[in-house]
């Protein structure tokens, strides 16, 4: 062990006598950092390195509603398994740069973990642990000496100890000036300083440090042409790629990024060569309400279009999309939800929307859902929604969370189809109504519940109708007759049971010998799934799998769950949204969905699945063994 | 109910150059009160859609909720309409416009639709420049939900009922003109040598054009004490200038005594010619408008004709840079960048 601090005199590692973690390419890095002070951009570089030595890794960026000076933490996992979930618990590193969460920080190692700390100031007696270990270094009086700039000495902060960890970690060197190159293209002047920052970090982690750790990363090939991308950005490019040409949107967190994006790649993507004019419309909206009637006007007159929002937002959209649905346009929604009740967690994830959306607006309505798990899902339903929008005329939502819209994941690279089609759906071209006697809107002539529609413009004397969300008959005429209204609103129940159709099927996965437990879930739970199995697994239980993509639900869903003697239905939200959809929509008993539900704003991760299987699994085999006995 | 008219006329009804007769420009029977000031402004859109031979099914018809939101069923049957939800038609218009800039969008609100409920929606329509003719029927009442007071009602008026109007009014040219409003007018459903220009200049206006047209009540604010009943206004109308609208190919013949005009030239090619009526009158002038508006409205008069013009104005989609073709009418291959772009992307997460 090297000794002697020069710059703070304070001992930079403190040789406990605690046990050492081991662990190549199997730990969790934790970031404690100020938010506003550019810290995620080096958290993010840090993870990006792994990736670029072909480790699996997820990154979670835990942070406050808040612009500057509040905490903010970044979790990295490194998992060659691909286990990839929110892990929980401690982490084997913390790198606490923010004294206001200090003690917190502490706590939040491993036993016989490391803290990497700023020495500059002396630890308090209170955050002295013996079982961990410290590595302190006088990151402040470092950028001190070194930046005049005050904005450089709290930015450079941040890579000054991505260097260190660079040593710690046996990271490539090589690797991150390569990152710091690609990121500054075009700033060529902040490439220098960066790497000098890393360098920095890098030779005095080397030289008052034991490098590499006991915990470290070694190069490996086991991404498989994966890549790294964000929910909302792959959505944003699904949409690009589904057709999508009207945007109306509010920013709200955390889906601001889905419109964003969607402007970013549309001006690379959507630019008319020819004349260098648009082949989009983007309007930042007064209000959500406004957001979502630009896209039904839109929709109405035959573009594909979408906005983008989160819980509160859906709240106040849901008279329009009952509008929609009643007078059958269609529109594409990306709800990136987030905690709630109302304000709730604004930047914490949750799957709390699930039956506000499935049932959005006063009446009676049911709304088209998708739920998908990853960045390279929400590409893929981002644009199969809009087909699903247009064949069945109606609202179809992607249900989306903070924690898939936000946070980087490794994810199969995006793929399109050439050969693919947009299903543009029942639309009657000016030849077409005059080959027809008399036109009605809401004439089920397939008998499958979808009419056919025509867009202004079509023809000068057929087609044309009046859209309303009032009661109509058969021909688009204002109605107040019962019997007419009935058969208005059974006809759009079976075009809802022709959507089961035309949406993606549940995902099953079943041993051989069908298990007694079936895991039912959706969207992000997923990340935590094959580890919850595997965990199982050395427990000795099994358990077959389905997940939900879709409302409506296909015919599979209730044959699995008759199948399986126990089913716990592993969900994001407090109260169960989606055991209480399952039972209500396939008049399931209650009782035989139990439900597991995380609903602390955190990604759910595989301990707490398996936690409450187990707990169940026990109460139950109690229960048994007390009903033998009875009998 | 919806009922549907007879479609039997005189066999010798003038035809336009389309070779329509107005009948192909009515719509259903009209279910509002008889004497309804709404029933005028159907008729008079007839007119000008008919004399202008505008191609029925290139007009979209847009509405929100309430007594005026019904009025385009009452017209121009061949083109789609859409009654949407209560003071939500300036988004659902702005989504249409963004999909189809070809389509005249020709937009009916009510008081209750543009000045309560839509006030936000109101005014960021008119920010964002929308190409569309916006027409609040102001009776200032809620005639659907039977007499409340509307925000357009003068404050101190009793409606039918004896409730008084305890707050200020809520004036949408006003509004209009100082969110940058390109056509601004206000007239009078009874009023048709008035209004008929005006629509067809609006109809001809490149850009946001606005018309407030006090149109009474007859059931629930006609009676006397109310500012907006038939005789109040007949009585008090003061009009600044008389317009005509004459059609590109037409010479100009105005039916006005000759006096003092302007001609302004609109983005067709077509004129309208401005009578002034008083000196002070210059309808390029939109601060000058909205003092001229206040001025006569404290003297419990209620000034009408065209505020403000601008001719040249851009909208929406200049501003946007969209493309000539309308968004709704490109194809998959204008719109989806293929596979091979998907490289460099993915590449780009790696």
């Amino acid at each position: 062990m090297k000794t002697a601090n020069l710059l703070s005199g304070e001992s930079p590692m403190n040789a406990s006598n605690s046990a050492i973690i081991n662990a190549v390419n199997d730990f969790v890095v934790r970031f404690a950092n100020t938010n506003g002070t550019g810290s995620a951009s080096a958290n993010n570089m840090f993870a990006k390195a792994i990736l670029r030595m072909g480790i699996p890794v997820s990154a979670k960026n835990i942070f406050p509603s808040n612009i500057q000076g509040m905490p903010t933490w970044y979790e990295v996992r490194i998992n060659e398994n691909n286990f990839l979930a929110r892990r929980g618990g401690q982490a084997e590193l913390v790198v606490a740069m923010n004294a206001q969460s200090m003690t917190e920080d502490v706590a939040s190692v491993h036993s016989g973990g490391f803290l990497l700390y700023d020495s500059s100031k002396p630890l308090a007696e209170t955050m002295q642990r013996a079982d961990i270990h410290y590595l302190g270094m006088p990151i402040s009086t470092i950028c001190l000496k070194e930046y005049n700039d005050p904005r450089h000495r709290q930015l450079f902060k941040n890579v000054i100890y991505v260097g260190a960890l660079a040593a710690l970690l046996a990271i490539d060197f090589k690797v991150l000036t390569s990152l710091v190159s690609e990121q500054f293209k075009g700033k060529e002047k902040l490439i220098s300083p960066n790497i000098h920052a890393l360098e920095l970090g890098f030779q005095y982690a080397n030289q008052y440090f034991n490098c590499p750790l006991s915990i470290r990363v070694e190069a490996r090939e086991l991404l498989n042409n994966r890549i790294m991308i964000d929910g909302n950005t792959a959505s944003a490019l699904g949409a690009i790629y589904g057709g999508a040409t009207v945007v109306g949107w509010y920013p709200i967190t955390p889906s601001t990024s889905v419109v964003e994006q969607f402007a970013h790649y549309c001006e690379r993507l959507r630019i008319n060569p020819a004349t260098g004019k648009k082949n989009f419309a983007i309007v930042q909206a007064e209000d959500e309400l406004a957001a979502i009637g630009m896209a039904i006007g839109a929709g109405w007159n035959g573009a594909r279009a979408f906005t983008a929002t989160s819980g509160p937002g859906v709240s106040l959209m849901s008279e329009f999309l009952g509008l929609a649905y009643f007078a059958e346009i269609p529109v594409v929604l990306i709800d990136v939800q987030r905690a709630g009740p109302s304000t709730g967690m604004p930047t914490r994830t949750q799957q709390a929307d699930v039956l506000c959306c499935a049932y959005a607006s006063h009446g009676d309505t049911k709304q088209v859902l998708l739920f998908p798990e990853s960045p390279t899902e929400c590409f893929e339903f981002s644009a199969t929604a809009f087909d699903l929008a247009d064949q069945l005329q109606t609202p179809v939502i992607i249900m989306s969370d903070l924690d898939l819209g936000m946070n980087d994941h490794l994810t199969a690279e995006l793929h399109w189809d050439d050969e693919r089609n947009y299903q543009l759906g029942k639309v009657l071209t000016a030849q077409q109504l005059d080959e027809i006697t008399r036109y009605g809107r809401y004439l089920d002539v397939d008998d499958d519940g979808i009419c056919y529609r025509t867009l202004p413009g079509t023809h000068p004397d057929k087609g044309a109708f009046f859209t309303r969300g009032t009661s109509r008959n058969r021909y688009a005429g204002y109605t107040e007759k019962s019997e007419d209204y009935v058969d208005n609103m059974q006809r759009l129940s079976k075009k809802f049971n022709t959507a089961k159709q035309l949406v993606p099927s549940a995902e099953i996965h079943q041993g051989e010998i069908t298990a007694q437990i079936g895991l039912v879930y959706y969207g992000t739970s997923s990340h935590a799934i094959n580890e919850a199995l595997h965990q199982l697994k050395q427990q000795g239980l099994t358990a077959d799998t389905l997940r939900i993509k879709a409302f409506p639900f296909g015919d599979e869903v209730p044959r699995f769950i008759d199948k399986h003697s126990q089913i716990f239905v592993i969900e994001q939200n407090r109260d169960g949204q989606m055991r209480t959809l399952l039972s209500n929509e396939l008049t399931i008993d209650p009782a035989r969905l139990q439900p597991i539900l995380n609903f602390d704003g955190l990604p759910l991760t595989s301990l707490f699945i398996v936690d409450n299987v187990l707990n169940a699994t026990a109460i139950n085999t109690t229960k048994k063994i007390v009903k033998q006995q009875v009998s | 109910m919806s009922f549907e008219k007879s479609k039997f006329h005189h066999p010798r009804l003038a035809v336009n150059d389309l070779g329509l007769t107005y009948r192909d420009y009515e719509g259903a029977l009209s279910t509002l009160c008889a004497g309804c000031g709404h029933d005028s402004i159907t008729s008079a859109l007839v007119q000008a859609c008919h004399e202008l031979s505008i191609e029925p099914h290139k007009v979209a018809k847009m509405s929100g909720i309430g007594c005026s939101s019904k009025a385009p069923n009452y017209y121009l049957n061949k083109a789609h309409g859409f009654n949407s939800v209560h003071g939500r038609m300036p988004s659902v218009t702005t989504g249409a416009n963004m999909a189809n800039h070809e389509l005249l969008y020709l937009a009916m609100s009510g008081d209750g639709d543009s000045a309560s409920i839509g006030l936000g929606q109101f005014a960021h329509v008119v920010r964002r420049q929308l190409n569309m003719v916006y027409i609040v029927a102001n009776n200032g009442v809620y005639g659907l939900t039977k007499g409340q007071l509307a925000a357009t009602a003068d404050k101190g008026v009793k409606n039918k009922a004896g409730d008084l109007s305890l707050f200020n009014d809520i004036d949408l040219c006003v509004m209009a003109l100082q969110l940058g409003a390109t056509f601004v007018a206000r007239s009078f459903s009874g009023d048709k040598h008035q209004l008929v220009p005006l629509l067809k200049a609006a109809m001809n206006h490149q850009g946001f054009a606005f018309i407030d047209i006090i149109s009474p009540c007859v059931t629930f604010n006609n009676h006397a004490g109310s500012t907006r009943s038939y005789d109040y206004v007949f009585e008090h109308m003061i009009t600044e200038a008389i317009a005509d609208y004459i059609p590109v190919k037409h010479e100009i013949s105005s039916n006005c005594a000759a006096g003092d005009y302007e001609d302004v030239c609109l983005h067709n090619g077509s004129t309208m010619r401005i009578h002034k009526l008083q000196e002070s009158y210059d309808c390029h002038n939109a601060m000058q408008a909205v003092v001229d508006i206040e001025q006569h409205k404290n003297r419990g008069e209620i000034l009408t004709g065209l505020f403000y013009i601008d001719p040249h104005a851009t909208h929406f989609h200049g501003i946007n840079n969209t493309s000539e073709q309308p968004l709704n009418q490109l194809k998959q291959k204008d719109l989806c960048p293929g596979e091979h772009k998907l490289h460099s992307i993915n590449d780009s997460f790696r």
